[in-house]
């Protein structure tokens, strides 16, 4: 089969598929890429001979960069914060779905995964109401508990909590509806047999749901990882990163950077030190899942 | 086969037919209100120069990316709007044309602009954009909390602003200013009144260490330390409330407002308020405000450019900026168009008027509203939340501002600019 026909009848129904990779892809990444070692600017959309190869010198720049950092810090807390957060949701309710005592889960599994389709911005708009400090709802359950007004996305203390909330609440559905398909292919047998032996709920659950349910997590914590790395629609939307850059993620400074000053090569600079930063938590966790994988 | 020729034929036609209504057909792209409410007066135009012109309107949030965008895949329209700060970043880009010779040629007579606003549209001596609308920051305050404390008259100097604001503040117990602290506005007007450079050696230095930008940010600070202006946003959520439950009885703001505070003030608020030039460090009344508005400008690239320059010629008739201004409420960039009654008998626009002749254009580089938005506008809120002191600030602005300025000095260097 290795013959030189099979080789060229596999090239040309593969070209299409190749020479779009190839095209939107590669040649973008690399362009990009060596865009980084220049001072591609607003200057230089105007006159191309403005451009200048600058080596390191954006990436040495970056790491000066004090608002770097804190968007840096700002997306490792949403991401550490936010991400477990999100799983545990995901998941308990996909236990609760997947409950023999709940009644309706088709009404509820479609109730709770309603937010993943819905768009950020009309949902950010609803969102904006109940963080408001004096007419929001949110505030009023906490009056209700004797807690004075917070001021949800005004104050830098309470605006990434808040952003954190939003986007649990926008993408706890898809991990679940995950979880589910995940707890569903558990055989019931080592339940059966569980009970049998006498097992508390607790005990099936720490000893067969989850490390059955392991590779289901590992996959959902590696994509929202990766997700909420890249935040960006929310604080967009939200509070443009503000208040006191207290919610400005990489991704928004990057998009500030590039499509609202202009300084691409800059902003592209940031996007390859995400790139670097998302690698490393992935290969972080594949090493942690080899130990843990059954 | 007949048929096919026949179809060819026809496709021809049309298409021919098209192109030559393209040659005069015009783009058009203005934001926000001005865009939604400018195709209202357009029909005359057409009518009158047999012209067709075809508006967009394009949302003020989205607007420079958008402009932008357009720039680089080439699909800016003949002619469009453009924030008067915008301009010596369209410049850089190569985007817009020189308008002088056009000008020369047409009826525009440019004695007939403010100075400071025409300012405002000049790059190393050449026009690039004929104003539009105009735009300035006057002191809108509370007639009665300052005659209780014996102001007949708003204060016209930095002294008396500071001591006026202190007697109100204890009179009412709250603020006596609202300067908000997210916004570079009230710094740069002061730092402008009190003449200080901003940037140097043709915009490529920095020059926030000194002393007139320094004394002009401590003048500011002093009214955050006293407590004679809030220091938080989020203790005014809503000025016009704010201004009728005397929160505060002064702030500095925009003509946009007028209309605002007619509409939001309560009917007994209404002989309360009243506006006045802004106080000046010196006795030279009024101090100077800023140089804003809009600009009309022309795409490098058009083809139509004489056809362009009539549609601008047309939008800066006094009459139509009258109409204008019946439609949005955008100040009229013309001086004779101020002497209709309209004007003239509305006595909230007097300290427009006047201010209008005193106004100043803010430093004219690609980078500036950068260094505003993300620079200035920082430093102004850690220095009225009390994190900095205002000497740490400058320097931290001196420092930052330089290496953004980088770039710019390497071409201004090299003469490439």
């Amino acid at each position: 089969m290795r013959d030189k026909t099979s080789f060229w009848i596999i090239f040309v129904f593969l070209a299409p598929a190749l020479s779009a990779i190839f095209f939107f892809f590669i040649v973008p990444v690399i362009s990009a890429f060596l865009i980084s070692f220049t001072d591609f600017d607003i200057y230089t959309l105007g006159d191309f001979r403005r451009l200048r190869f600058i080596g390191f010198e954006n990436y040495i720049k970056l790491f000066q960069d004090e608002l770097f950092y804190k968007a840096l810090v700002n997306t490792f807390y949403f991401v550490l914060v936010g991400g477990p957060l999100s799983i545990l949701v995901s998941l308990s309710t996909a236990l609760l779905l997947n409950s023999q005592l709940t009644k309706f889960k088709k009404v509820f599994r479609t109730i709770y995964f309603l937010p993943v389709v819905t768009t950020i911005v009309a949902v950010a708009i609803v969102w904006r109401y109940l963080y408001h400090p004096r007419f929001g709802y949110l505030n009023y359950i906490l009056s209700l508990f004797g807690i004075n007004p917070v001021d949800w996305l005004g104050d830098p203390v309470y605006a990434m909590p808040a952003i954190i909330i939003l986007a649990v609440w926008k993408n706890f559905g898809y991990n679940m509806i995950l979880f589910i398909a995940g707890l569903q292919n558990i055989p019931s047998e080592l339940y059966e047999a569980a009970e049998l032996d006498g097992a508390s709920s607790w005990f099936k659950f720490k000893s067969i749901t989850l490390p059955l349910l392991a590779p289901t997590t590992f996959f959902t914590s590696i994509m929202t990882m990766i997700g909420y790395f890249q935040l960006f629609a929310e604080p967009y939307v939200m509070t443009q990163g503000g208040p006191l850059n207290s919610t400005l993620s990489i991704v928004l400074y990057m998009y500030q950077e590039g499509f609202r000053w202009w300084n691409i090569s800059y902003s592209v600079s940031i996007a390859f030190v995400l790139f670097v930063i998302i690698l490393i938590g992935t290969i972080i966790q594949f090493r942690y899942e080899k130990r843990i994988h059954y | 086969m007949r048929k096919l020729i026949l179809t060819s034929l026809i496709l021809i036609f049309v298409f021919n037919a098209c192109r030559k209504n393209d040659e005069m057909e015009l783009t058009f792209w203005a934001m926000g209100v001005e865009g939604e409410n400018v195709s209202k007066l357009i029909p005359q135009f057409e009518k009158q120069y047999n012209i067709k012109v075809k508006v967009q309107q394009i949302p003020w949030t989205a607007a420079h990316e958008k402009l932008i965008t357009a720039f680089v895949s080439e699909t800016l329209p003949d002619v469009f709007q453009l924030g008067n700060t915008w301009i010596p970043e369209f410049v850089a880009l190569n985007a817009i044309d020189q308008l002088d010779t056009l000008i020369e040629k047409s009826q525009i007579n440019l004695d007939d602009y403010f100075s400071g606003i025409l300012e405002s549209n000049k790059l190393n001596g050449a026009l690039y954009g004929i104003p539009w609308y105009v735009d300035t920051r006057v002191l809108y305050y509370r007639k009665d909390l300052l005659a209780e404390v014996g102001w007949k008259f708003p204060p016209k100097s930095w002294r008396e602003l500071y001591e006026c604001s202190k007697q109100i503040k204890s009179l009412t117990g709250n603020y006596a200013i609202y300067f908000p602290t997210n916004e570079w506005i009230p710094l740069i007007l002061f730092a402008l009144q009190n003449k200080a450079e901003l940037l140097k050696q043709n915009y490529t230095e920095p020059a926030f260490t000194d002393s007139p930008f320094v004394n002009a940010f401590e003048f500011l600070s002093k009214f955050y330390k006293e407590k004679l202006s809030p220091s938080n946003i989020t203790e005014v959520t809503n000025v016009y409330q704010a201004f009728e439950e005397a929160y505060i009885a002064m702030y500095i703001t925009g003509p946009w407002n007028i209309s605002e505070f007619k509409k939001r003030l309560s009917k007994d608020a209404q002989k309360f308020w009243m506006t006045a030039p802004l106080p000046s460090p010196d006795d030279d009344y009024p101090g100077v405000s800023l140089a804003g508005g809009a600009s009309l400008v022309i795409n490098k690239s058009s083809k139509k450019k004489n056809l362009a320059l009539k549609l601008i010629e047309f939008l800066s008739q006094p009459d139509i900026q009258i109409k204008f201004y019946q439609l949005v409420g955008s100040l009229p960039s013309r001086k004779s168009a101020w002497n209709d009654s309209i004007f003239v008998n509305d006595f909230h626009l007097k300290a427009f008027r006047f201010q209008l002749e005193k106004t100043q254009a803010m430093p004219k580089l690609a980078e500036w509203e950068n260094i505003m938005i993300s620079k200035i506008q920082k430093y102004v809120e850690e220095v009225a939340t009390g994190r900095m002191s205002v000497i740490e600030a400058c320097n931290k602005l001196n420092s930052e501002t330089s290496i953004l300025l980088k770039k710019r000095k390497y071409l201004v260097e090299i003469g490439s600019l």
